[in-house]
């Protein structure tokens, strides 16, 4: 069957099986391969893609169902190619991941969140991202990453979507902790702050 | 695993959606696909061919008619969640809606699709219950209306027949001005599916008398159960009478045992359940802030 979608900003159309899923359709007929495969009957949420804005299951959903609807996947967050959105820059700066399966449904679920308002609560947070699954556990800095992604899209004058100023605008965020050792120097032998 | 080849039909109208369905037994009917494209991928379900009715016009929609609120099959839970109607006039609806899975899947799971697919632990189907709402269906022959209580035959059964395609769910709206609503679940973890959970909504009057009181449970057999709970109306309602009604009402019931948790098990947290939203609705209708019952 023939389908038309809207994949990023741009018209898009592929013929699939009708048994096709949207995951399926986005990675082999579109080669969009950043919306990952995880468990396939919906549980872990390394799918997730916006469907009109809103983050659903891309494994859950017959590539024919999504016809005519706009889907943004990870591949079309940022502003242009190279840049990083805020939310992902947040998820850099804060570790908000480990091996990164998980990462680009995490950071669709969070761009949902806070497409919808930049006053939450680590409730609002959990409760957002309780359907997708970290299995290296690094909820913690998951939260914080989306935390600290809503307070740089509080405190900035630019229109949603569009990445901050320069990096001396960001303030105090940008600068490490005092003490706190480069990741680099932490490694090296004798260097821990043990010593 | 993928699913097995099958049609895919998207009719125009609900008529031609019954039609289709009529002429093939085969036949099943998608809408938000949130259980059935799991059952399809491993091959839980093998349909020839797959009804997409989730774009007919006929059957979306939330609204009010003769004193019940009546929310089309295709309504998205996440839709039904922020209806202020739904809020207003069927509060115990919204209260368990944030239990039905989580975000993403509330955002293309829908209304209907909970009820069709009548999983014994479900939150709508329970709520359907215990409101004792009318589950309506088209069919070729027209439309069919069947009270809850009765539409659920057992796990993932209903009165559903060939050629027929639920449309609708007619909630009743309590008129009484001093409404409480209760819902407790109890889960291996948050979004799965409740081994137990109890939903109640009551009525008092202006000097705290009750004037109508429901209780449902969901999880302990093969379908969701109404309690008679009737003792309490007429009564001033305190921790002492609610346990008593409670007692009353689950003296036989008949709990599954599984995998999961233990019939006894069941039994034991049922009781505890249905207390809890009892005192959580009596506690609502009289006025106070009930804390950690929301998700």
């Amino acid at each position: 069957m023939k389908i038309d979608l809207d994949i990023n900003g741009a018209p898009r159309s592929c013929d699939v099986e009708p048994r096709t899923t949207l995951l399926d359709a986005l990675r082999d007929n579109f080669l969009l391969t950043g919306t990952h495969a995880g468990c396939e009957h919906g549980v872990c949420g390394a799918c997730t893609v916006l469907l009109d804005g809103e983050p659903v299951r891309s494994c859950l959903m017959l590539a024919v169902q999504a016809d005519g609807y706009a889907i943004t996947t990870i591949e079309g967050v940022a502003t242009s190619p190279g840049e990083l959105s805020v939310i992902q820059d947040a998820f850099c700066e804060t570790h908000g991941m480990q091996c990164g399966y998980c990462t680009p449904g995490m950071i669709l679920t969070a761009q949902a969140l806070l497409d919808r308002s930049h006053d939450i609560s680590r409730e609002d947070i959990v409760e957002a991202i309780s359907g997708n699954i970290c299995r290296c556990t690094g909820y913690g800095q998951i939260i914080e990453a989306v935390q600290f992604a809503a307070d740089r899209l509080k405190k900035s004058n630019a229109p949603r979507g569009h990445k901050l100023g320069t990096a001396t605008d960001v303030g105090e965020h940008d600068a490490p902790l005092e003490g706190v050792l480069e990741a680099a120097e932490a490694d090296a032998p004798g260097k821990g702050p043990t010593t | 695993m993928k699913p097995a080849p099958f049609d895919y039909v998207r009719p125009g109208t609900l008529a031609e959606a019954c039609e289709l369905l009529a002429a093939d037994e085969d036949a099943r009917v998608i809408a938000g696909g949130q259980t059935l494209v799991p059952m399809l991928a491993m091959r839980l379900a093998r349909p020839a061919r797959l009804i997409d009715v989730l774009r007919l016009p006929e059957l979306s929609g939330i609204r009010e008619d003769n004193g019940a609120i009546v929310v089309g099959a295709t309504t998205r839970q996440a839709n039904a969640l922020d209806n202020p109607l739904i809020r207003a006039s069927v509060p115990l609806l919204a209260l368990a809606l944030p239990w039905v899975g989580h975000p993403p899947t509330r955002n293309r799971g829908t209304i209907g699709g909970s009820v069709a697919n009548a999983d014994p632990s479900a939150e709508i189907p329970l709520v359907a219950v215990t409101l004792g709402a009318e589950i309506e269906a088209a069919s070729p022959d027209g439309p069919i209306s069947t009270p809850a209580d009765d539409f659920f035959l057992g796990a993932m059964l209903t009165t559903i027949g060939v050629g027929e395609c639920l449309s609708a769910i007619r909630f009743p709206v309590w008129t009484h001005k001093r409404i409480g609503v209760g819902f407790h679940e109890i889960s291996a973890r948050r979004s799965d599916f409740a081994f137990v959970s109890a939903a109640a909504q009551i009525a008092l009057d202006d000097d705290g008398r009750c004037l109508d009181a429901a209780l449902g449970l969901g999880g302990v057999g093969d379908r969701p159960i109404k309690l008679d709970v009737a003792a309490l109306i007429g009564g001033r309602l305190d921790a002492k009478s609610l346990t008593d009604a409670v007692a009353a009402a689950t003296t036989d019931l008949e709990a599954t045992d599984d995998l999961h948790a233990s019939a006894a098990y069941r039994r034991r947290v049922a009781v505890t359940l249905c207390t809890r939203a009892l005192q959580d609705a009596c506690d609502r209708a009289n006025g106070a802030e009930v804390r950690g019952a929301a998700r």
